[in-house]
């Protein structure tokens, strides 16, 4: 599903560049759960942007479905997001003027969907997470893990390949935060690939794999036992 | 087409109406440069109203022309020979240029603005007496308070009535006095009163106490013969008054051998060159209200334009979202430049609202005045179509300045957490 060969990116700053990823070969299978671990600085934020196609790479490949990512213009770059990838952010950003449903109905809006099956399918996913009955409320009337299963429906609601999830229970409690890994699991075993960018180890042995990186290197890569969610909740 | 995509108005609009207070602050520039745009246009159409008012019943394509005392010595005859015109020169004028559509000949009892003693039981009146056809209200339309005009039945039986001034009603009549079928002595000669007029206080030809008589009477009773002391000329609409002015001066001057260039023999008042110098400051004072106006309505579409910057700053995330949802900079572009069109627009069109009631009032209080010249304050339809599309065009341009601010915002910046 994915496949990185030999992945370079460094940052200008100033007169001298900070080299922060340093030939990264890496790549998921269908169906996979990955968390990439890492202390702060280590580049796994980079290389998350990278594969949210949110930043470019300076060497190397990178394929997303057999796509080939490279050298994307703004709008292919905008239609390519919208079609391959789904985004769960820490601070979950949904649109604050917006009701849950027209929030996840979003992707789809820029996917020319009508109105109806928008909505259709908005509530739809809003059931999966469990909120179908908080569909008409703004975010600010939602609890932080409410707000973060609202943004895992949006993810979801375009039907991506991968779902990239940056901190996703960074701003939450432990158990709200195993509430939401357990949604994550189970969208999971519905057959989604998901990659999980976090330090928290006990979000991490929640996943399939861990991905180690450090100064910008990948130090470890292994399958671990998954850890159960359900049984914190 | 995107245009008639309703979701995407329903985006647009859900963004404005969920950010009220934003969108009300930011359409208030807009209101108020078109409030005084609007008032401007319409204060100056107003005001032309007023002095098309003021010169209702005067032809203004018209001329008067008088014969006075020739100035140079012409065809042997000496300089200072006075010139005096004939009835049959107005048919003769009238065969020749077709361009006249009405002339009136006129004769005034004693000399020029002479002042003619008018008797009546004991009481005078020292008016200006004219000998008219009715053909002259077509050209100075009398007011009348009481009766009638002059009429041609009048002249065909040369009757021995007067149409007079209420400055001679009042030295002769006392106030409530019927006037009508009264008589009254002209150089001893009895009219009768048959209407009663009121001098326009604006534009005034004949005197501010004057007394008219059929032309046909004058003649008899004062034996003028076929003499004519000046004649009131209207001209075709859309002919220069100026150039007709000339050839009938040419005429006459062949006529009565004038020097051709004495320009004392014939005198001449062109009526149209008032107008014209009225119509010319109006012109001018509606160009120049619209130039205010445009420039104040840049200054209120500059105003959206900062205040969308702002919001675009503010809604970096926002935008960095959608970006990261799927939004093309296409879409995020279009977005901004909608709610720059929206936003002026509907601002436009409340301003505009405001001001028509605004103008409503103003008519109200000067509208009905006879002395200042204000009546019926209303911007036209084009003129408001062409402010309404420039403003909305401006947006388009200005509202480009934030849009492209949008776009360049990286989702990966607006999305970097803090």
């Amino acid at each position: 599903m994915i496949e990185i060969k030999d992945l370079h990116k460094s940052y200008k700053m100033g007169s001298n560049a900070l080299h922060v990823l340093k030939g990264i070969n890496f790549s998921v299978e269908e169906g996979e759960l990955v968390a990439i671990m890492g202390s702060s600085g280590s580049g796994k934020s980079t290389l998350l942007n990278i594969l949210g196609m949110l930043d470019e790479l300076d060497e190397g490949s990178y394929t997303l479905d057999g796509v080939p990512i490279k050298n994307l213009n703004e709008t292919k770059a905008a239609q390519y997001r919208n079609k391959f990838l789904g985004f769960i952010f820490q601070s979950f950003n949904l649109i604050n003027y917006k009701s849950a449903a027209e929030n996840v109905a979003l992707p789809l809006y820029y996917q020319k969907v009508g109105r109806k099956e928008r909505h259709d399918k908005a509530l739809k996913y809003l059931e999966q997470v469990g909120l179908k009955q908080w569909s008409s409320h703004l975010p600010s009337e939602l609890s932080g893990g409410q707000k973060q299963r609202v943004a895992i429906a949006r993810a979801m609601a375009a039907e991506p390949k991968v779902l990239l999830a940056d901190e996703p229970t960074g701003a939450l409690d432990s158990k709200t935060s195993y509430e939401v890994m357990d949604l994550i699991q189970k969208i999971n075993d519905a057959g989604n690939t998901i990659l999980i960018v976090t330090h928290e180890p006990d979000i991490a042995d929640m996943c399939k794999r861990i991905v180690h990186l450090k100064d910008g290197v990948i130090v470890e890569d292994k399958v671990i036992d998954q850890v159960r969610a359900q049984q914190y909740v | 087409m995107w245009l008639f995509d309703r979701d995407l108005w329903l985006e647009i609009f859900n963004t404005l109406g969920k950010n009220m207070f934003r969108t009300f602050l930011t359409m208030l520039g807009v209101i108020f440069a078109m409030v005084i745009l609007m008032l401007l246009l319409g204060s100056a159409n107003g005001m032309s109203n007023g002095f098309n008012k003021i010169f209702a019943g005067t032809a203004s394509n018209s001329l008067f022309v008088w014969s006075q005392s020739t100035s140079e010595p012409y065809k042997g005859f000496e300089r200072g020979r006075r010139i005096n015109f004939r009835l049959e020169d107005a048919e003769i004028l009238k065969k020749q240029i077709p361009e006249i559509e009405v002339l009136a000949p006129r004769i005034e009892l004693g000399s020029h603005r002479g002042v003619v003693t008018v008797y009546r039981n004991g009481r005078t009146s020292g008016s200006s007496v004219y000998g008219d056809y009715p053909e002259i209200d077509n050209i100075t339309k009398k007011s009348l308070v009481l009766g009638r005009f002059i009429n041609q039945n009048d002249i065909n039986e040369n009757k021995k009535i007067c149409v007079i001034g209420e400055e001679t009603f009042k030295l002769l009549f006392d106030k409530n006095e019927n006037a009508i079928g009264e008589n009254v002595r002209i150089n001893g000669v009895f009219f009768t009163v048959v209407g009663i007029y009121k001098p326009s206080k604006n534009i005034n030809i004949d005197g501010e106490n004057a007394v008219f008589i059929p032309f046909s009477t004058f003649q008899k009773a004062y034996g003028s013969g076929d003499r004519m002391g000046w004649m009131a000329i209207s001209v075709e609409a859309g002919k220069k008054v100026p150039v007709i002015e000339q050839k009938i001066k040419k005429i006459l001057k062949a006529k009565y051998d004038i020097a051709p260039h004495d320009e004392r023999g014939i005198g001449s008042f062109d009526m149209s060159e008032i107008f014209n110098n009225i119509t010319g400051f109006t012109t001018v004072l509606k160009g120049f209200s619209f130039f205010i106006g445009i420039f104040t309505l840049l200054a209120g579409v500059i105003a959206i334009s900062n205040i969308l910057l702002i919001t675009v700053k503010e809604r970096t995330k926002e935008i960095g979202v959608r970006r990261a949802l799927g939004a093309t900079p296409k879409v995020v572009k279009r977005q901004i430049v909608l709610e720059a069109i929206v936003l002026t627009g509907f601002a436009g069109l409340i301003g505009f609202a405001i001001s028509v009631g605004i103008l409503g009032v103003l008519d109200n209080i000067f509208g009905s005045g006879e002395e200042f010249p204000f009546q019926n304050p209303m911007v036209s339809i084009p003129q408001f179509l062409i402010s309404f599309f420039l403003m909305v065009g401006l947006s388009v341009l200005i509202g480009l300045i934030p849009a492209n601010r949008a776009i360049r915002i990286k989702p990966i910046d607006a999305l970097r957490e803090e």
